[in-house]
């Protein structure tokens, strides 16, 4: 995307114009705002931050701030798929920490990271909630559920 | 209507799902129509069953027979057999771990015969995503009683009448709390339900949000009409997307049914319910913050008072209670406050949904009345420990709970037996530990836990925290020294009474609790260097025994750090200093020549 100032006056992000308006006059939206920004753009771009700003008229400091106590938000681009392998009581008694070191191995990143090209990204949780199936991993949407070392590269081979 | 004559229930939980229920059903439909059953027999998916374990589960009505690890291919033989011919696929059958003896009967499972099912009644029974189904059950003729004869006092007392407390963890009295933001001065009034559960381990509150979400809703509109509250908030967590999703088409049909909105039934009663979706912050879970999170602020919980009842949302008066509370509800006022009270202990009445997971046979959703002992859920509904090997602990109520012996297991599950016993009720996650598993280990997984979920705020929680994890980080490394048993002692109490929430009051129970029980395991650590269950890694060393080894390859490639060299057909090696430990190159041997000591 690049940033124009020559008195062209579409707007850079037009996702954000139509989240903003959906969200007018909503008490407490700052987060279903950002959630929505999120899913939209992938994380949470400086330049948004500046207009939510002045939509809803919150300094930046605080949205910044709101952005960064959540885990959930991203001010940096993140992969195509996001793996979550879960550390979770349940999954750490079953072994969790062994997936996470065979994931890191097999992608060359830690939690919290992105793939070079892109692809993937690898996210740090506390239980997926299934735990009856632990250890438990999740790409995107799937849940991977009783995980060996041995499954992680196939698993992850599904996500191009 | 067409009338069916038999019903096959596929799971649609998210352990079944990820196990493949949509291409189970997929599959049974398409057979069924080649049988040209279809217009005979209908799928219906439902919610988790509880039995995680033995999934992807299909059941068949109307005899209740229950398959398990189903897989699309066993289809045809479940169509062609038993819809078609009426005979049980006797190999898909629940097999009883002991007796072999294969169960065919669904209520039969011990896994359910201990059960008392009331918050799950449902869960496993009903389409989530169909009211009727929710109504064909009795759904929603609490709230029409309640509207139609009862006044909100006469609802406040059927609850205070129940005995119900709260099942989010402190357990405090339902029906206290909603008299206290009923009487508290204020205009518009709020009710939450809250559905963070963040403790990791546990999936109760998932599974009714996923499985039963009217049930949800029907408590928390009864609730805001007793209490007087116009607009209600479900806050969920980040990682339930499917719960969010349900309860986005729950709020909706109830909408157009009337049953939630304007003139709600015709009473002149209107209340709407929105949908807030956490962020991934385990303190959201507690009430100030989760409210700080509904207003769009970071998630920090405030010193109370001024408690929520008088000063909650945007500062009106507030009623915050836990998923499962809210699904008590309807029960209590179409049975009586009576019915709810006979169930239970003197202090503690009705049931409580466990999570119960970790090291034991049938992990998954159970619901117990409340007085069971431990023993019972662990080893009657829950099938014991696998694999031949020993009972060491339970830890009960998460990050905040406790770890608990086995000379423990006879207590009833109550409130106060609880917390007697150094553990909590907390939300209902039981996470059941072997003797691989290793007490140190479990005590810092929680601090570092609580440590990086502390918002920071207070000094005993932020910093309190982080001493103690680095002195377990210490003795698990094996430099711990003997005073560091008092001095993380003396930590813990320090944060436990002076930290601002919840989070940081609760933070050193899982240490406290295994000090107090497991001592000796600390004291093998500092003392001999040595960890007894074989986890904490700086205390092992893997080595290979040249007299087993065959040089088959095999440990070089599951190893993650490429630590073990060799050719093929000779002895192999493992660098220690390259070795991080991790037990994989031990599981894979096919000769068991390798060793850890
Ligand atoms: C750190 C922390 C986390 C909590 N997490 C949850 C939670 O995930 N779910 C919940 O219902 N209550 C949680 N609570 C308890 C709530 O603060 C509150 O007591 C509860 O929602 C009240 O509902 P109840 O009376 O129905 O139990 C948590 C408390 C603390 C201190
Ligand atoms: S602990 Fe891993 S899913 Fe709950």
């Amino acid at each position: 995307m690049s940033a124009c100032a020559c008195g062209n006056t579409a707007p850079k992000y037009p996702e954000l114009q139509e989240i903003l308006s959906r969200h007018e006059g909503e008490k407490g939206s700052l987060i279903p705002i950002l959630q929505e920004v999120q899913a939209a753009y992938g994380y949470i771009p400086e330049d948004v931050i500046k207009e939510i700003s002045l939509a809803l008229d919150i300094p930046a400091t605080t949205i910044y701030g709101v952005a960064t106590f959540y885990a959930q938000f991203h001010l940096k681009p993140r992969g195509r798929h996001v793996v979550r392998v879960c550390q979770g009581t349940a999954c750490h008694v079953r072994g969790g920490a062994r997936i996470l070191a065979e994931v890191e191995k097999e992608l060359g990143i830690k939690p919290g990271e992105t793939t070079e090209d892109l692809r993937f990204s690898l996210e740090p949780v506390a239980c997926l909630g299934c735990c009856g199936l632990a250890p438990v991993m999740m790409v995107d949407e799937d849940t991977h559920g009783r995980m060996t070392p041995d499954k992680v590269a196939s698993v992850l081979a599904r996500y191009e | 209507m067409n009338l069916f004559r038999a019903h096959v229930l596929v799971c649609g939980g998210t352990g079944c799902t990820s196990g493949g229920s949509p291409e189970i059903r997929a599959r049974l439909e398409k057979e069924l129509a080649a049988k040209g059953l279809d217009k005979e027999v209908k799928v219906v998916t439902t919610g988790c069953h509880g039995l995680c374990e033995m999934g992807p589960l299909v059941i068949v009505y109307p005899e209740g027979t229950m398959y398990t690890h189903v897989t699309p291919d066993d289809v045809p033989d479940i169509v062609n057999e038993h819809l078609y011919k009426g005979r049980i696929v006797q190999r898909l059958l629940y097999k009883e771990p002991l007796t072999e003896e294969k169960v065919p009967h669904y209520g039969d499972l011990p896994f359910y015969q201990k059960q008392k099912r009331v918050v799950l009644q449902n869960c496993g029974y009903i389409n989530p995503e169909r009211i009727e189904e929710y109504i064909a059950r009795g759904g929603y003729s609490a709230l029409a009683k309640v509207l139609g004869e009862m006044t909100p006092e006469e609802v406040i007392a059927e609850v205070k009448k129940s005995g119900l407390r709260g099942r989010g963890g402190a357990g405090f009295p339902t029906g206290l709390k909603w008299e206290f933001c009923r009487k508290a001065p204020g205009e518009p009034k709020y009710v939450v339900c809250n559905g963070d559960e963040g403790d990791p381990g546990a999936f109760m509150d998932r599974s009714v949000m996923e499985g039963d979400p009217h049930r949800v809703l029907e408590g928390m509109i009864i609730g805001a009409y007793a209490i007087g509250a116009s607009e209600g908030y479900i806050y969920v967590r980040a990682e339930y997307p499917l719960a969010v999703k349900r309860l986005r088409i729950a709020t909706k049909q109830a909408e157009e049914l009337g049953l939630l909105g304007d003139n709600i039934l015709g009473s002149g009663f209107s209340f709407r319910i929105h949908i807030k979706e956490g962020a991934g912050a385990f303190v959201c879970g507690e009430e100030t913050a989760l409210m700080a999170s509904i207003m769009g602020q970071r998630g920090m919980p405030r010193p109370r008072p001024p408690f929520p009842a008088n000063q909650g949302l945007w500062d009106k008066p507030t009623n915050i209670n836990n998923v499962e509370t809210w699904a008590n509800i309807p029960d209590i006022i179409l049975k009586g406050g009576d019915w709810f009270a006979s169930m239970g202990t003197e202090k503690s009445k009705g049931t409580k949904v466990f999570a119960l997971t970790g090291k034991v046979r049938n992990t998954g959703l159970v619901e117990v009345p409340m007085g069971i002992t431990l023993r019972e859920i662990i080893f009657d509904i829950g099938g014991g420990i696998p694999n031949g090997k020993k009972f060491k602990a339970v830890q009960i109520g998460g990050p905040s709970g406790g770890c608990l012996p086995e000379s423990q297991l006879d207590l009833p599950v109550d409130y106060e037996s609880l917390t007697g016993a150094g553990a909590i009720m907390g939300s209902g996650g039981l996470v059941v530990m072997d003797e691989d598993t290793c007490i140190v280990d479990v005590a810092r997984f929680f601090l570092n836990f609580t440590r990086s979920e502390s918002c920071g705020k207070c000094t005993p929680c932020r910093e309190g925290i982080k001493r103690m994890l680095e002195i377990l980080d210490r003795i698990a490394a094996g430099k711990g020294k003997m005073e560091d048993l008092d001095l993380l002692e003396r930590t813990a109490l320090v944060v436990k009474q002076s930290a601002l929430c919840g989070l940081g009051q609760t933070a050193p129970n899982p240490i406290l609790s295994t000090l107090r029980y497991f001592r000796d395991e600390y004291v093998t650590h500092i003392q001999d260097k040595r960890c007894p269950a074989g986890v904490c890694a700086a205390l092992l060393v893997y080595r290979i025994k040249p007299e087993l080894c065959r040089g088959c390859t095999a440990c070089t490639r599951v190893c993650p750090v490429g630590a073990i060299s060799g050719t093929r057909k000779e002895v192999h090696f493992i660098d220690p200093d390259k070795c991080i430990k991790c037990g994989a190159c031990m599981e894979r041997c096919p000769f068991g020549a390798i060793v850890r000591g």
